[in-house]
């Protein structure tokens, strides 16, 4: 074989692979998602949305825990939300250049891939000890925590995006920056900002670890902030390590429920983005 | 025309004092992203001061772990932790290259689409997804199908056949190592798809007018351009495999010794906590394990810094090359 043919040869051979390697990652989302809604779809019934959690060897379904779920994750939002969209806010407009900026952008990024297990050891150590007891509020601010970094990155971002001729013609009519970021600016990035907070209200429903020791779980309907609340991803947790074949088959449908959530809720967050415009990905 | 409104002095003044006020409160969220990682730095020392008070260093050279006798050490979890994280850099890092160059050089542009966001949804699906398809699917298979061949292949070989002798759990380090690559491959791959993305097309079609294959061009010059930011994206990848939970708990076995063989249980860090901390009994116990975490800690911050340091310099490069 000649020179060119071997190049050739070797092109063709690392590209092959290059395409296996995309078939790869591509089989395992395939298998995971088809696991899910197969073994999910077997315990679907309304019972499952009607019942609370059941002890073992019984049936019943998982209403006390998709409610404290989504509790835990509404105040988390609510908390974690603004926090994040104002900090995002200060690092594109009014400390757009200051110093101190290059080193909260850089201490979100690195919170932004933090440890979650990390957060919940604070909130731990911050609220637990302190009440004396596992609670519902405990882990709807490690929930918060974790939900502000992703929030302050794309309400920078997309606060960036907003043109500065907009800006500018708002300051020469005369008007404060405050009342410029928030009738001009604000209402201009509205989708991109809304695009943030679903990812991170996507980010923050399923995680699991932050709540194993803030919120613990609940076997029972509980709607008091301050006692341990049931919650999807630690009922999931305990269940599926269970021996029972009924609480394993909840576990299943309640993977599926917080896996179909979370992916429409990023599907969502894509077209909001794409609402914008070519150019804004991410 | 005559409509110019007369600014009102009460009027401008309120103006100033909503416009300190909104400032204030910008700052104040701003200050609370800082606060945050040093809150969390302090609180994992102030937890973990009595049981480093009590065991000093030897908390991080003992292997012993017994709640009972109330005597902890770190080694074995921190064993696990590295060595799986590790194993799961290997398997993904050549998978992700892979990805990233198909998304970029040779996808369809029909194709790029949909296949970069069916990557991307892999990275938000959560980790107990992965962690519980790990334990019921993956886990089987591997006990089944791939360990026993290990064991009869690999297992008489000398030096490396240690890693892969003994009984053949399912659960165990390298389930837990093929569970994190699988976790970490979007994430890598999205990373170096983005650095991919920013050479420049002069460069690349300098490297076709002189006659380069496809695969010349992407290992003689896409990759030196993008290497700093591939090593970032691949150290990022670390980052979430080292501090990764709830995917790892499920399948390691939780078994505080540091094993010769992959295939048996072990732990890892974030899963010693996660399986003891809401039962264990006892301040030193506690602490022990708050104690775990501020090495963690410790550990990842450093990690992603280090990455996030890289792709900051990455921006900053692509940003000058516009």
């Amino acid at each position: 074989m000649n020179r060119r043919a071997i190049r050739k040869l070797i092109n063709i051979v690392a590209l092959a692979l290059s395409g296996l390697a995309t078939a790869i990652g591509l089989f395992f989302l395939g298998a995971i998602l088809w696991t899910l809604v197969h073994s999910g779809l077997a315990g679907m019934s309304l019972r499952l949305f009607t019942a609370m959690t059941p002890p073992p060897g019984s049936s019943g379904g998982l209403l006390n825990a998709i409610y404290g779920s989504v509790v835990m994750t509404v105040i988390g939002i609510l908390l974690g939300g603004p926090i994040g969209v104002l900090a995002g806010t200060y690092l594109a407009e009014y400390g757009r250049t200051a110093r101190i900026s290059t080193v909260i952008r850089f201490v979100n990024d690195v919170l932004l891939s933090a440890p979650s297990i990390i957060v919940g050891l604070f909130v731990y150590e911050l609220l637990v000890v302190r009440m004396g007891h596992f609670s519902a509020i405990a882990g709807a601010v490690a929930l918060a925590i974790l939900a502000i970094p992703v929030t302050v990155r794309t309400t920078e971002d997309m606060l960036n995006l907003v043109p500065q001729g907009m800006k500018d013609a708002s300051t020469a009519m005369g008007a404060y920056h405050w009342r410029t970021i928030t009738s001009v600016i604000y209402p201009a990035a509205r989708s991109g900002i809304l695009t943030g907070l679903l990812l991170a209200i996507a980010r923050i429903s399923g995680e699991t670890a932050p709540l194993l020791f803030t919120a613990l779980n609940n076997q029972f309907w509980s709607s008091n902030l301050a006692a341990p609340m049931a919650n999807l991803p630690v009922v999931i947790f305990q269940f599926a390590l269970s021996p029972y074949p009924n609480w394993q088959q909840l576990a299943w449908s309640g993977a599926l429920i917080i896996t179909a959530s979370i992916l429409i809720l990023n599907i969502a967050a894509r077209f909001a983005v794409s609402s914008l415009g070519p150019g804004n990905r991410n | 025309m005559n409509t110019v409104a007369a600014i009102e002095p009460a009027h401008a003044s309120a103006q100033r004092v909503r416009e300190r006020a909104f400032r204030g409160a910008t700052f104040a969220a701003a200050l609370l992203v800082l606060a945050l990682l040093g809150g969390v730095a302090f609180s994992l020392l102030y937890g973990a001061g009595p049981a480093l008070a009590h065991f000093k260093l030897s908390f991080l050279t003992r292997e012993i772990w017994n709640p009972v006798t109330e005597e902890f050490g770190a080694l074995a979890p921190m064993y696990g932790t590295l060595v799986t994280s590790l194993l799961a850099l290997l398997l993904a890092i050549p998978v992700s290259f892979g990805i990233a160059i198909f998304l970029t050089e040779l996808a369809p542009a029909w194709l790029k689409r949909p296949v970069g966001v069916a990557v991307e949804l892999l990275a938000a699906v959560p980790s107990i997804i992965y962690g519980i398809w790990g334990l019921f699917v993956l886990a089987p298979v591997l006990q089944r199908h791939v360990q026993p061949w290990l064991i009869d292949w690999l297992g008489p070989l000398p030096l490396i056949g240690r890693l892969f002798q003994g009984p053949p759990y399912g659960i165990g380090v390298l389930t837990a190592s093929f569970v994190l690559a699988i976790m970490v491959i979007p994430f890598i791959s999205a990373v170096m798809r983005d650095v991919f993305e920013t050479v420049p097309d002069v460069l690349k079609e300098s490297g076709y007018g002189l006659g380069a294959t496809t695969w010349e061009v992407i290992w003689q010059v896409v990759v030196p351009y993008a290497r700093t930011g591939m090593i970032g994206g691949i150290m990022l990848g670390l980052g979430r495999a080292l501090g990764e939970t709830m995917a790892v708990t499920f399948v390691i076995g939780n078994a505080h010794r540091i094993g010769s063989s992959l295939l048996a249980p072990g732990t890892t860090i974030s899963a010693s906590i996660a399986n003891e901390f809401a039962e264990a009994v006892g301040d030193l116990y506690t602490s022990s394990l708050v104690a775990l975490g501020a090495l963690l800690f410790l550990i990842t911050f450093t990690v992603i810094a280090a990455a996030r340091l890289m792709l900051l310099r990455l921006g900053r490069k692509a940003l000058s090359n516009v």
